[in-house]
């Protein structure tokens, strides 16, 4: 339970960077809809783990908060990414890519008997 | 670092909790609001987009939680919580707060104060370069192990022996100085070349005496210690270099030693000379005259155990060379530490276990209380538990009740040490200090505060378990239930006993210990003199040399002197004596007696120069023979009196008035006659058995520095200033100095002090363990009472007499008080044998002592289950069973 939950959140915040750096500012329920947009509604993320997400985000210095006000007039937190965050995207990044092509390359072989 | 952060961040964040939950929740609101628009955009109803929303959130109480968890340190938020809690479970319980901290800091004080003392004496190195490799070296004879070198052995030894790097020699030396308020005799040592050197230390100004600087060829020098630098010189930076005149004597000061130099034996040496064997001391160039003692350092990987065999090797070889005088001079080497603190090893580690058998009986009282506690709170934890507590919380909970208690107690504790080692240091003579320069600074150094820490882990982890052990988990839900109290009740009561019979044989061990203290250190002060040291005063006195440098002069002067002493008001009678009584056996003499068989072995006699009036003045019999006479001076024929050891020693069963004796080769200017015999006058120390001594009369060999003994009618104190001023008014060169009385001189004497305080100290951790026992055996007898109400109640229902009930209360209280004390009884006689080394007329199993012991500790437990059992009998057996 834990291990996996770890993994969960450390990908999670993966989205979250990315989805900031492409965006900009954006609140909360905005990065939760992009995150389900972008994964072509095929990930059904859970709203609520989201904001413990960003306030770690937050405390390790890898995105500020300010409130705003958003499209349709409603009070909101906005997050933006700082040069912390950019630099912990750009590592998380390519470690992401290796790990993914390691795995590739290793599952690359086997057929799902599925 | 990023981690770092965040975690700085979350501990920070403990502290805005409020106003982040309030900011977290607009956020959400904001959220919903949002997502719910974009539902009903979608075409849901109000009422469907908000539960979609609430749904896709996953719940808006767990979110919190999630959030509230991230936003805070939850380790450490619940050790806060645990730690306000357990503030007011002992600020609620304010009685048993104060009893617990009281008694653990007290026992933390003690065993942290003596420790300051071990460490100091014990544990420090010596502050010489590399203190492990530097040795004591003396030669030893039969009577004293430890006796003193003569400077042709020393050269000897210096020249033949391989395990040394160097061997050097002091003696200790007196000085008189002219200073503005007149002659003072100043203490000083006289060293071979290589002294400081052997030690390691080098002086604050100037520099070290050279090689061949001790020879009487060089010029006369002499390096100042820092304080007479100070104190005699205003600590001028020219002094190197100036001469200084000593016993009318100029020499050359060539260095000053740094203040931190210090010297055990000699602490209060003001001026070191070099040696200069061969000057105006006789003693140095014979090999019979003993007045040194050596110091070396060990040559490397050489062992202490090899150095003494190379040096015995070497006395044996020199016995053989030179049999008259060499017979029966063996050697020692020993570590400078073991010669520095090997007198008060066993007073300080006897202390420290004292001191620790105290804190430990503390700790069981504090267990015993705690488990008290827990029984009482058996209900809460048992509600805890049922609202969802994990063990492993509850448990914390008792580990920070545990660690603030010990916490609250090392700090208060720590506070008492330190006054308890600044008093116990104010308690040592001042002449004592001198001589234990390692317990300057003595105080809460790096070591003790380790040394309260550590005991302050041992202790939080014995309270911070007795509780959880008690409260073992399975029986949560019985607490729940009131009638499951009767079997875990008596569980308690076992630890509860068993806790309290180890604190009575505590106290018992400690009891005896003090109780034998006590009657040693009695028996000492009741040690048989032989004379009645009371109304005596004492003075030290040294005649100018350059003044007085014939006999006959000296002879003049001291009769000229007495008599002017004689003639002051109050006075009865005066005399003189070259060692005061009750000092040391030592400054002894060979004898051999005229007529008889000499095999060539050293008769070793303490030896006196006394004046007519000595033993009338100190009151001491005559067995037979006569006193001397006052003008038996160089004119007249050789005479000695002699005490009893010396006619039991060697004319056992005859009359040795008229004997003669002389020196071991007979040389015809020694050969005295024998008339007169004294009781055994004690010359030795308190604890010591006096040597055979033989007395001559101070007028046959003079010598400038003597003990004045007065006696007089009113208090001797307040005579002790006229003496010096009668003194001084005859010449103004006379040195004067050690004004004291013969009373002062025993009861502060360094054994009667070290057994003074160590029957005081033990009989203080004694008594605060006594009443620690009393109030533990009182715990369990009155919470056992409290347990057993109803069933009192039961047994008065059905006829049981108020009596019988106190009786049976009282023998419960009775069998854990013989238990304990049998146990400490058993516990003592193996534990006090460790105790022989310090004790003085008394056997470790004392039958007195034991039996004293244990009857007033079950005076003690009888008194502490009394009231208690009061209290059984005083129940009403109506009322108990209603409460049920």
């Amino acid at each position: 339970m834990g291990e996996k939950a770890d993994v969960w959140q450390g990908t999670l915040a993966l989205m979250v960077l990315k989805t900031l750096e492409s965006m900009g500012a954006l609140h909360g329920y905005g990065i939760a809809r992009r995150i389900e947009q972008t994964s072509g509604d095929v990930l059904s993320l859970n709203y609520g783990t989201l904001y413990p997400a960003l306030l770690k985000l937050e405390q390790e210095g890898a995105i500020v908060s300010e409130w705003g006000v958003s499209e349709n007039n409603r009070k909101a937190k906005f997050y933006k990414l700082t040069r912390v965050g950019r630099k912990q995207l750009e590592r998380e990044t390519s470690n992401w890519e290796q790990t993914t092509a390691i795995l590739a390359r290793f599952l690359g072989g086997t057929e799902d008997p599925a | 670092m990023k981690r770092l952060r965040a975690a700085l961040r979350r501990l920070v964040g403990m502290f805005s909790a409020g106003r982040r939950e309030r900011e977290f929740a607009s956020e959400i609101e904001g959220h919903l609001q949002m997502h719910i628009d974009d539902n009903v955009r979608a075409g849901m109803t109000a009422e469907e987009a908000r539960r979609d929303a609430l749904l896709k959130l996953g719940g808006l109480e767990q979110t919190r939680q999630a959030y509230r968890e991230r936003g805070t340190a939850p380790f450490f938020e619940t050790l806060w919580q645990d730690l306000r809690f357990a503030l007011r479970q002992l600020g609620k319980n304010p009685g048993f707060t104060t009893t617990a901290v009281l008694m653990l800091s007290l026992g933390i004080a003690a065993s942290v104060a003596i420790f300051a003392f071990v460490d100091a004496a014990l544990l420090k190195p010596l502050p010489y370069q590399d203190p492990r490799t530097l040795v004591d070296v003396t030669e030893s004879i039969a009577v004293f192990p430890h006796a003193n070198l003569s400077y042709p052995d020393y050269l000897d030894w210096k020249k033949m022996n391989h395990s040394f790097r160097s061997l050097d020699a002091y003696q200790g030396a007196g000085y008189l100085l002219t200073t503005p308020s007149g002659v003072e005799p100043v203490p000083g040592l006289r060293v071979t070349d290589g002294f400081f050197h052997t030690l390691g230390v080098a002086p604050l100004l100037g520099r070290d005496f050279y090689a061949g600087e001790d020879l009487l060829s060089a010029p006369r020098t002499v390096i100042l210690s820092y304080s007479a630098w100070q104190r005699r010189f205003d600590g001028r930076k020219d002094i190197v270099g100036q001469v200084v005149s000593l016993s009318g004597t100029s020499y050359t000061i060539v260095g000053v030693m740094p203040d931190s130099f210090e010297f055990a034996p000699r602490n209060n040496a003001e001026f070191w000379t070099t040696m200069h064997a061969g000057g105006s001391n006789s003693c140095d160039l014979r090999r019979s005259c003993h007045g040194l003692v050596g110091v070396a350092r060990l040559n490397d990987g050489v062992s202490v155990a090899a150095a003494l065999a190379d040096t015995k090797a070497i006395a044996q070889q020199l016995e053989r060379q030179y049999p008259d005088s060499n017979r029966g001079q063996g050697a020692t080497v020993q570590t400078l530490t073991e010669a520095f603190v090997g007198d008060i090893r066993p007073i300080l580690l006897l202390l420290l276990a004292g001191a620790g058998l105290l804190l430990l009986i503390a700790c069981v009282n504090v267990a015993s209380l705690l488990l008290v506690r827990s029984e009482s709170r058996r209900r809460e934890i048992a509600v805890r538990g049922a609202l969802g507590a994990s063990p492993l919380r509850l448990a914390r909970q008792f580990v920070t009740e545990g660690v603030l208690l010990v916490f609250g107690s090392t700090l208060l504790g720590l506070v008492f040490a330190v006054l308890a080692s600044q008093a116990l240091l104010r308690l040592i003579p001042k002449d004592m200090l001198l001589q234990m320069p390692y317990l300057r600074g003595l105080g809460l150094n790096f070591h003790a505060v380790c040394f309260a820490l550590a005991i302050a882990a041992l202790a939080t982890v014995i309270f911070s378990l007795t509780p959880i052990v008690r409260l073992s988990f399975s029986e949560m839900r019985e607490g729940l239930t009131e009638c499951s109290r009767g079997s875990a009740g008596v569980l308690w009561r076992k630890i509860g006993a068993n806790l309290t019979v180890l604190e009575l044989a505590i106290a018992t061990v400690l009891l005896v210990g003090a109780g034998l203290l006590g009657k040693s250190f009695y028996h000492l002060l009741h040690v048989e003199l032989n004379f009645q040291p009371d109304h005596l005063a004492t003075l030290s006195v040294a005649l100018p040399e350059k003044t007085y440098t014939k006999d006959e002069q000296i002879v003049a002067a001291r009769r000229q002197l007495l008599n002017g002493i004689a003639a002051l008001p109050g006075v009865t009678s005066v005399a003189t004596t070259s060692v005061l009584p009750v000092t040391y056996n030592g400054n002894t003499d060979w004898i051999r007696f005229v007529g008889r068989d000499y095999n060539g072995e050293h008769n070793e006699v303490n030896e006196r120069d006394v004046t007519a009036t000595f033993f009338s003045t100190l009151k001491t019999k005559l067995i037979r023979g006569r006193f001397f006479n006052p003008d038996e001076d160089g004119t007249k024929p050789r005479v000695v009196i002699v005490n009893q050891a010396l006619v039991k020693r060697y004319f056992p069963g005859q009359d040795p008035v008229g004997a003669r004796i002389g020196d071991t080769t007979l040389s015809p200017k020694s050969i005295k006659e024998i008339v007169g015999v004294v009781d055994d006058l004690r010359e030795s120390k308190l604890d010591e058995e006096t040597l055979p001594a033989v007395y001559y009369p101070a007028d046959q060999s003079p010598d400038t520095d003597f003990n004045l003994i007065v006696r007089t009618t009113q208090d001797e104190r307040t005579l002790l200033p006229t003496l010096v001023s009668t003194i001084h008014q005859f010449d103004r060169g006379i040195g004067t100095s050690e004004e004291s009385t013969m009373l002062r001189y025993i009861n502060e004497s360094e054994t009667a002090y070290l057994h003074r305080s160590s029957a005081w100290l033990v009989g203080g951790f004694a008594g605060m363990a006594l009443l620690l026992g009393m109030i533990g055996l009182y715990g369990v007898i009155a919470y056992s009472v409290s347990q057993r109400t109803r069933e009192i109640g039961v047994r008065m229902a059905l006829g049981a007499q108020r009596e019988m009930v106190q009786r049976m209360v009282l023998k419960e209280g009775g069998r854990l008080a013989v238990v304990g004390i049998a146990l400490g009884l058993v516990c003592s006689l193996a534990t006090t044998l460790l105790l022989r080394s310090v004790l003085f007329g008394v056997q470790t199993w004392d039958v007195g002592t034991l039996g004293g012991v244990a009857l007033l500790l079950a005076a003690a437990a009888l008194l502490a289950s009394y009231i208690p059992a009061r209290r059984a009998a005083s129940i009403n057996p109506m009322e108990a069973l209603r409460a049920e």
